[in-house]
């Protein structure tokens, strides 16, 4: 087990520096490759009506005169122990771990992300919860009673709720609903919880449908396997026979799926949280996008990537606990 | 109709079903563990009523086994999931009765067979590997087993659990106990699934095919194995195989059956040396056998085993009898074959004569055997 807990780990590392370096040649490699000089690639990252000198000074700092390798380890340089701007009239430094400066706003790109993320993990957070719990049990109810009335209704309405599209669905609640503000946790959970349910149900109503037709999915199958026969030949409830013998390996495939889900929506649930105007990762991204302001679009791309391994190591480790068959191969 | 048994009045046994079945008496002197009547499991399809057992009756005493065989379905498997009350779907029609220790089955609750599933009597499958669930130790699911039907603490459990592992024959218990299914050989594996099933002293075991997912080598450990403990428990073994020499080595009696129902059924001795349907002639004929001359083929039974939602009229063999026409009149295709009295405990269902199928043992299907 702890050798292949240390696997796991080595090899999220390492993914980490792949996803570093993909990340860095999109932003510095591909524009060059397009025939972009540096001096408009350093114009990016000035306002509007830029003056000659303040795009020097960028290329400077940002270093695109330097060969790419060398860029590239700043890079990394910058995110581990964080970099400093110290060309131009105003020298600054960025922050370890400095996923970015602007120079439009200047401003350091990771206490802004610092300041959304918990809104996105709320968000994230309570719509998982509910979209699991709801999702697993509908989906084995239905399984259970495959055929049945109740099984026929869920699973239509499961299938309405993955066709509807998030900013339809969000939409119709806010009309009929009306919105609240993101309050921190801290300051009033109670007024957090409130304020949040209407996204979480939301977003959960997209999530549980799929997840209920994936474990209803999964259960028809297991409890055809032949260890279900056994477990029932044991004389075992039918109760625990479902649970402790049939979920149990139903469940192994969404644990991979939700990782993705969960990390895919730390990333950013852009359209609920602009349907519901909350200050996100998602909202910040798009910010980025509409300014033009390239380090915070890298920004939340290499910090979504980061969720994403992150939770992917949670799900190898998760697999492990499951299924002996994977840490002892 | 418990034939079988009840050697004192075989005039009482024409046709299965249609006899009132003496279940008091089978109850009664204690005499049969376990008595099926009549047993019947259709299951209602899209396409059709599938007759998958259509009217099987036999008896079994305790520390007696029974060897049940035919082709893949006709019915062996749909047989014994119907005596543990395992049949889960819906579309599962199940009649006739099941008469264990003296109490009946199929009109029982669903909770008190459940009870008496694993308890009273247990099962082994064909493959163990996937019979076994590959996410808890083997020992967990022994001690699960026994933890169903005893109420005793997990340590008393786990040591019942070694032992039982100890017993048939897994070296180490101890360590191997903490193992996954997937740690273990195919052998070990069905070793622990005897050791699942026998962990609470069953009387009644009934083996799917135990043998068929194993190497030849590790198939007469595991026969031993079985016909060893049977001894020591006294239980009674219902083995199920399409394999004549696994039943030949371990039944005291064999039941033949052919699209789900009894062909041909007596001691093991006499359908194997006075094989009375031609049926049993096919399968003796398609078994390999070491002091055969090499040079020699085996005779399959010619064509494929029939649906079993249009099951062919009259005798259900027919299509694939070579003697379908000896009997007079067109008979073999218009009436179905009862099971008649061959002699002592042996019955067969043929319209054959009892000389015409003497002849034809004797002159043609012996000599090739």
């Amino acid at each position: 087990m702890a050798a292949y807990i240390i696997r796991r780990v080595f090899a999220a590392v390492l993914l980490l520096l792949v996803v570093s370096a993909v990340t860095f040649a999109i932003f510095f490699l591909v524009p060059r490759l397009g025939g972009q000089t540096l001096d408009s690639m350093a114009a990016q990252y000035v306002g509007k009506s830029p003056d000659p000198d303040v795009i020097a000074a960028v290329k400077k700092n940002l270093g695109l005169d330097q060969p790419l390798y060398l860029q590239y380890w700043e890079f990394v340089k910058g995110i581990v122990v964080g970099a400093d701007y110290t060309f131009g009239p105003d020298p600054v430094t960025c922050n370890a771990p400095c996923f970015g400066y602007s120079f439009k706003t200047h401003t350091e790109i990771w206490p802004q992300i610092v300041d959304r993320i918990p809104v996105t993990l709320s968000l994230a957070a309570g719509a998982a919860v509910l979209w699991v719990v709801s999702g697993v049990a509908i989906g084995v109810l239905s399984a259970l009673k495959r055929g049945s009335v109740f099984d026929r209704i869920s699973m239509g309405v499961a299938l309405a709720g993955v066709s509807l599209p998030m900013f339809f669905t969000g939409l119709v609640v806010l009309a009929l609903f009306g919105n609240g503000e993101y309050v921190p946790f801290a300051d009033n959970p109670v007024e957090w919880a409130a304020n949040l349910v209407l996204p979480w149900c939301t977003l959960a109503l997209l999530y549980s449908a799929l997840y209920a037709r994936l474990t209803r999915a999964g259960m028809l199958e297991t409890m055809g396997e032949d260890y279900i026969r056994t477990a029932r030949a044991k004389g075992l409830r039918e109760r625990k026979v479902v649970v402790k013998h049939g979920l149990r390996s139903a469940l192994t495939p969404l644990v991979t799926i939700f990782g993705m889900d969960f990390a895919l929506l730390l990333g950013g649930a852009v359209i609920t949280e602009t349907v519901f105007s909350f200050q996100g990762m998602g909202q910040f991204a798009i910010k980025g996008v509409t300014e033009a302001d390239l380090p915070k679009v890298m920004g939340v791309t290499l910090v979504a990537a980061f969720f994403i391994v992150i939770c992917n190591l949670l799900v190898d480790l998760v697999y492990a606990a499951i299924d002996p068959r994977v840490r002892l191969s | 109709m418990s034939e079988v048994s009840k050697k004192d009045t075989p005039a009482a046994d024409v046709a299965e079903g249609t006899v009132p079945a003496p279940r008091d008496a089978s109850a009664a002197d204690g005499k049969e563990f376990l008595s099926v009547r009549n047993l019947q499991v259709h299951f209602d399809t899209d396409d059709g009523l599938v007759r998958s057992v259509d009217g099987v009756s036999f008896d079994l005493k305790a520390g007696q086994t029974l060897g049940i065989v035919g082709e893949s379905g006709s019915g062996k498997s749909v047989t014994s999931l119907g005596i543990m009350g395992l049949h889960t779907s819906e579309r599962a029609r199940i009649s006739g009765e099941i008469w264990l220790d003296g109490e009946e089955l199929i009109g029982a609750g669903a909770e008190r067979v459940r009870k008496l599933r694993g308890q009273k009597m247990a099962m082994i499958f064909q493959d163990p590997l996937s019979a076994l669930h590959p996410y808890y130790s083997i020992g967990a699911q022994i001690v699960e087993a026994h933890r169903v039907h005893n109420k005793v603490d997990k340590k008393a459990a786990k040591k019942r659990a070694i032992e039982m592992l100890d017993r048939v024959g897994i070296p180490e218990p101890h360590r191997r106990y903490e193992d996954y299914p997937h740690q273990f050989s195919g052998g070990m594996r069905q070793r622990a699934m005897i050791a699942m099933a026998l962990v609470n002293n069953p009387q009644l075991l009934i083996a799917d095919e135990p043998t068929t997912a194993l190497d030849v080598t590790v198939q007469a450990q595991i026969l031993d194995l079985i016909r060893d403990l049977q001894k020591e428990f006294g239980s009674a073994v219902v083995m199920i195989t399409h394999d004549l020499g696994v039943v030949a080595e371990i039944a005291d009696n064999l039941l033949v059956m052919y699209a789900g129902r009894c062909i041909e059924r007596g001691s093991a001795e006499k359908v194997f040396y006075e094989p009375q349907h031609p049926y049993t002639w096919g399968l003796l004929g398609s078994m390999p056998r070491i002091d055969r001359e090499q040079t020699e083929r085996l005779i399959p039974v010619k064509g494929s085993p029939p649906s079993l939602i249009n099951v062919p009229s009259g005798c259900a063999f027919h299509p694939r009898c070579p003697y379908a026409d000896v009997p007079a009149d067109n008979i073999t295709r218009t009436e179905r074959p009862e099971l008649q009295l061959v002699s002592d405990g042996h019955y067969s269902a043929c319209h054959m004569s009892r000389e015409q199928r003497d002849r034809i043992w004797t002159e043609e299907i012996a000599p090739k055997l």
